[in-house]
Formats: structure tokens, sequence, C-alpha cells
């Protein structure tokens, strides 16, 4: 691939600001230093609440790249989730339980059905894309639900956490917090890279004005729908990690409400800037559990609260922070 | 003479009831700037669309180099060959003003599915968008957002974007539409150097520009086209001054 240096002096803009991903590589040192806070917070329900953090955090780090850089509001991501949960739980049901073998099949499950769904769903615009990507995940959560063989509406119980060529050793909630933080790692780079590559510009050009880079030449659909397909394998991957942190899988994990988590966890950290999903999803995976030691009904706090944030903030964290869009 | 770039052959639009294109037969041979006029509403940029694909036509052909393009979407037509630029200005308004045109490189330059390294650092890509950017007089602000710049610069900007296509031809619709008079001047003085290097049809209200510029003038209204020549003819045409222009201008 071409990737030589420019020869031309790719000036910084003049104004210095705070350089997104040094968020980045603060949250990633803070929870690489969590486990060590175990013996004196939270035992292991820090580690629980951390892996859970930064599983929806990858899917939110997907569904930016769908919202944020394609604007392609997609109300359906839980699907994906669901999806490579299921795929998960089936495989280790039958006995396939290596990682090796689950995560590819997952992520490949994720990606066709972003493919076949997608497929339909890239032909509209707008609110109806919201509309139909929400009814093709209601379908997948209906179909789940009626899997009989598989606890239908009731769930399925995973044997045990994936293997890992033959050792348990993710039974280990530290070695399984590290594993999903490795995870989120190498996520969080390769979107980097995605969003800067030359498929990156392009989906991001089709964002800003779909006109222009049609006469340029740029089949829109093509790029979306791939776009489409590597967001959904990538939700499926925190499917697959999610299935092994609860050990169990059912419908729930993707009902629309959750769909319409990781969309607030966007537009709450700022779209189009990948750091500001994480930020986004630790912002509202915070809110969630404070409201909800206080009140039963805390989703009546947390949704005027958002309101009141999107009219104070609009961009989300990230553009507060002054940080640029696709920078 | 060769065959031609564009070719117009019966093309009809109507709008309900509205005709906005009226059986229009159009030829733009290689290296030929054809200037289209008329009085506002009479049809141009509706017909500036159809050509690039953004409208489709009710009835007509429109032949791209010999081959019938009239239903091809406007990305298909755009890598066959056609570049434009918008009445309203149409730029990446997020992207710098570099950007945009290195992306317009990207378009004629390999497979845009590229997912690992920085587009940013392709020199391929940027040294041919800083060489447009001169051309066209902007490579001073290179690296302002493109949303940002003066509206003149932002319709130098979709000059230089459509020029890295190397387009076969070039569809301007009304280039100097609110410019500054100094930055109308560089952009007649731009099309003069772009003139005989590609097949060019302009919409332009600036009749002093039209008629220093072009080779042959087509004057569209009410969707027709009511005379079609050499500027000097066209000057001369007693219809013509009736239904649209002004003595004034030819003074
Ligand atoms: N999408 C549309 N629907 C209905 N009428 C339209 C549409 N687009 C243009 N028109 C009408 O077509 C006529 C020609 O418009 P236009 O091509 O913009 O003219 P010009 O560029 O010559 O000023 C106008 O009367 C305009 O109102
Ligand atoms: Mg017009």
């Amino acid at each position: 691939m071409s990737g030589e240096a420019g020869a031309l002096p790719l000036a910084a803009p003049a104004v210095p600001r705070p350089r997104a991903w040094l968020v980045g590589v603060v949250i990633f040192c803070a929870l690489a230093l969590a486990p060590l806070a175990v013996p004196f917070v939270g035992g292991n329900y820090l580690l629980l609440i951390g892996s859970r953090f930064m599983i929806l955090a990858i899917a939110a780090l997907s569904l930016d790249l769908l919202i944020g850089y394609g604007g392609l509001v997609s109300f359906g991501h839980a699907a994906f989730i669901g999806i490579g949960a299921y795929a998960t739980g089936i495989l280790a049901v039958h006995g396939f339980t290596e990682f090796y073998i689950a995560i590819p099949v997952a992520m490949l499950a994720g990606a066709l059905f972003a493919l076949v769904t997608g497929a339909v769903a890239i032909r509209t615009r707008g609110v109806y894309f919201i509309m139909i990507t929400l009814a093709f995940a209601q379908m997948a959560f209906y179909v789940m639900g009626s899997l009989s063989a598989y606890g239908g509406d009731d769930g399925l119980t995973l044997p045990s956490r994936s293997l890992v060529f033959g050792s348990a050793a993710l039974k280990s909630e530290t070695v399984f917090f590290y594993a999903v933080l490795a995870t989120l790692i190498i996520v969080t780079l390769a979107l980097r890279r995605l969003v800067a590559s030359r498929f990156g510009r392009v989906l991001q050009g089709l964002r800003q004005n779909r006109q222009r880079m049609e006469a340029m030449g740029y089949s829109a659909q093509g790029f979306q729908l791939t776009a489409y397909v590597i967001a959904g394998a990538i939700g499926a991957l925190a499917g697959f990690l999610l299935a092994n942190s609860t050990e169990f899988v059912s419908p729930a994990f993707m009902t629309w409400q959750r769909s319409g988590d990781l969309i607030i966890m966007v537009i709450i950290g700022g779209g189009g800037t990948l750091y500001g999903a994480l930020v986004g999803a630790l912002a509202f995976l915070s809110l969630e559990e404070g409201l909800s030691h206080v009140t039963d009904h805390w989703k009546l706090i947390f949704g005027p609260l958002l309101v009141l944030f999107v009219i104070a903030a609009p961009g989300g964290i990230a553009r507060w922070l002054g940080w640029r869009a696709h920078e | 003479m060769s065959e031609p770039v564009l070719e117009l052959i019966g093309l009809r639009k109507a709008y309900g009831a509205l005709v906005v294109t009226d059986g229009v037969d159009l030829c733009v041979p290689h290296g030929e700037l054809h200037a289209l006029i008329g009085p506002n509403g009479a049809g141009k940029t509706t017909l500036m669309n159809q050509i690039s694909g953004n409208a489709s036509p009710s009835a007509g052909e429109i032949r791209l180099l010999g081959e019938t393009v009239t239903h091809l979407s406007v990305a298909a037509r755009a890598r066959r060959g056609m570049a434009r630029s918008f009445q309203i200005s149409s730029v990446l308004p997020e992207f710098t003003v570099l950007e945009n045109v290195a992306l317009s490189v990207q378009a004629r330059s390999g497979s845009s599915y590229r997912f690992w390294s920085a587009a940013s650092r392709e020199a391929r890509l940027n040294d041919r968008a800083m060489g447009a950017l001169a051309e066209v007089g902007l490579q001073d602000r290179a690296y302002a957002p493109a949303g940002q710049i003066s509206h003149g610069e932002k319709r130098a900007l979709e000059i230089a974007m459509a020029l890295v296509l190397e387009p076969k031809i070039l569809l301007l619709d009304e280039p100097m539409a609110g410019t500054g008079h100094e930055e109308s001047e560089r952009i007649t003085a731009l099309l003069r150097r772009l003139k005989g290097r590609y097949a060019i049809v302009l919409v332009e209200h600036d009749m002093q520009a039209v008629f220093a510029l072009a080779d042959r003038v087509s004057v569209l209204v009410y969707g027709k086209v009511i005379a079609s020549g050499p500027p000097t003819s066209i000057r001369e045409n007693a219809e013509v001054r009736a239904a649209y222009l002004g003595d004034e201008e030819f003074a």
C-alpha cells in the first residue's frame, strides 16, 4: 500500500487545542491500572463494570463510524451485539468454545447480517434509514426470541467462557478485563486508521456533501454499505465479549432501547471523533450507574438531562473540548 | 470533424405542465467552449443537471463521446469524464481546501477501497491537488476549511476539483455569479487558459465574459434554444435581443 511521506508540509491548523488522542491515552491508562484498585474498592464488581463499559464502548465506536463519519444514523446497532453474542453462545452449546473459532464466526455473522439488511437500508436516507435499521433489528430480536432450541425469550446460558487455545484463562475476571481492554485498544486504533484512510475520507465526504462526491464519481452506496458491514462486524465482536462477560445470552441484548443507548453514547461524546464515543460511553454508564442508585425511575431524570445537554453542548463533549471532528 | 464530446438529441423535460427543456439539440466538439445564456428561469441549470445526471430528462438522448449516458448515474457519468461546478457552490465544508481537491484526485487515481494507510500522507494526491490549487490561484488557502473560504474562492475551488478529474467535458454553471470584480476577472482568465484543453459548457450571465470566451453561444428561452451560433452572430440576432439581451450589454 502507498503510504509514503507527503512531500508537502501538511501544516497543523494554527489554533492549538487539546489533542483528542491524549484523552484516549488517559482512558486506556486508567483502565489498565483499574484492576490495581480491586482490593480497595468494589472488588470484582469493579472489573465487571469496567468490562461492561469497554464492551459497550467498542459497540459505540463502531456506531460512531456510521453516525459520526458516515452520517448514517443506525437505530439497530444492538442487533449486531445480539448476533455476535448468539453466535458465541450457540457455538459454545455445540462444543465450539475456542475464541479463534467464536470470534471469526461471530464477526462474519454480524457482517453478513449487515450486508443483507444494509443493502436494503442504504437505499434510504434520513428518517427512513433510522426506521428501517430499527425494523431489521426488531426482526432479529424476535427471531432470536423464537429460537426455542436456544432458550427462546429466556435466553441461553453458556457452558463456560471461551477457551484460549485450550486454556480457561478468561475465567479470571482480571484476565478477562485485560482481554477486553486489549480488544478495545485494537479496535480504537484500527478505526483511527480507517477513518484517515482513502476509504474514510470518502465516507466522510459523503456525509458532508453527497452531491459533490457523486459528481466526482464516487458511488455512495458501495462505500456506505462497506462501512455498515465493518461496523456490524465490530458490533458483533462486542457481542462476543458481552456473551463471555455474562456467560449468558438473551434477546434482551438486542432491544431497541440498547440501540438507543448506543446512539446516545455517540451523541453525548460527540460524533465523528472516536474518542468522543469512548467518553460518551463512560459518561452514559456513569450516569446510569449513579442515577439508578438514586431512583428506579432514573430514565425520567436522564431523558431531560440529555435534552439539556444536547442543547447546551451541540457536538457533544468532544466539540466542547474543542476537538475537531475527523481529526 | 472528430466525434463530438457531448451531444444532446431532442432533450425534453417537464415538471408537471411546466416544460423546462423543450426539444434541445446541442453538440459540443472537443476543445470548444459553448456558452449557454438566457434569462433567469429559462432552464439552464435544469439542462446542466440533465447532462450531469442530477436530473433525468422526460425524453431525448444524451451522448458522451458517442456513448449514450441518458440513464447512467451521476457517478458513472463522472467516471466517464464529466466534471461540473454547481450554481450554488458545492464543496466539502469540513475538509480543508487541499483535502477537497485531494479527494477529487483520489477519484481518478486507484482504488478508494483502501482502509489502512493515511490518505493525507499520499504525496501523489497532495502534489496533484496543490498543482491544481496553484492553477486556480488558491494555493495560499490550501489549509483553510473549505466551508470558511469566500464565495469566489469556493467557485475557484470547484473548478480545481473539476480539473483534477481529468474530464473530457467541463460543465460550469455560473462560475462567476456572486463573485467580486477581481475574482470574476481571475476566473475569466482561468477559463481562457483552460479553453481548448477541454470541451466546456458554460452557463454565465456576465456577457462580457461570455462573448470574450465562447466559441459558440446558444440562447435558451423557456426551455427552447432560440438561437445558436458564433458570438458575433448571436450579438447581432434581433430575436435574441428582443427576447433577452439588453442593448446596453453590447456597447
Ligand atoms: N425540481 C423542480 N420542480 C419544479 N420546477 C422546477 C424544478 N427545478 C426547476 N424548476 C423550474 O424550472 C424552470 C427553470 O429553472 P432553472 O433551470 O433553474 O433556470 P435557470 O438556471 O435558467 O435560471 C424554473 O421555472 C424553475 O422554477
Ligand atoms: Mg440557473
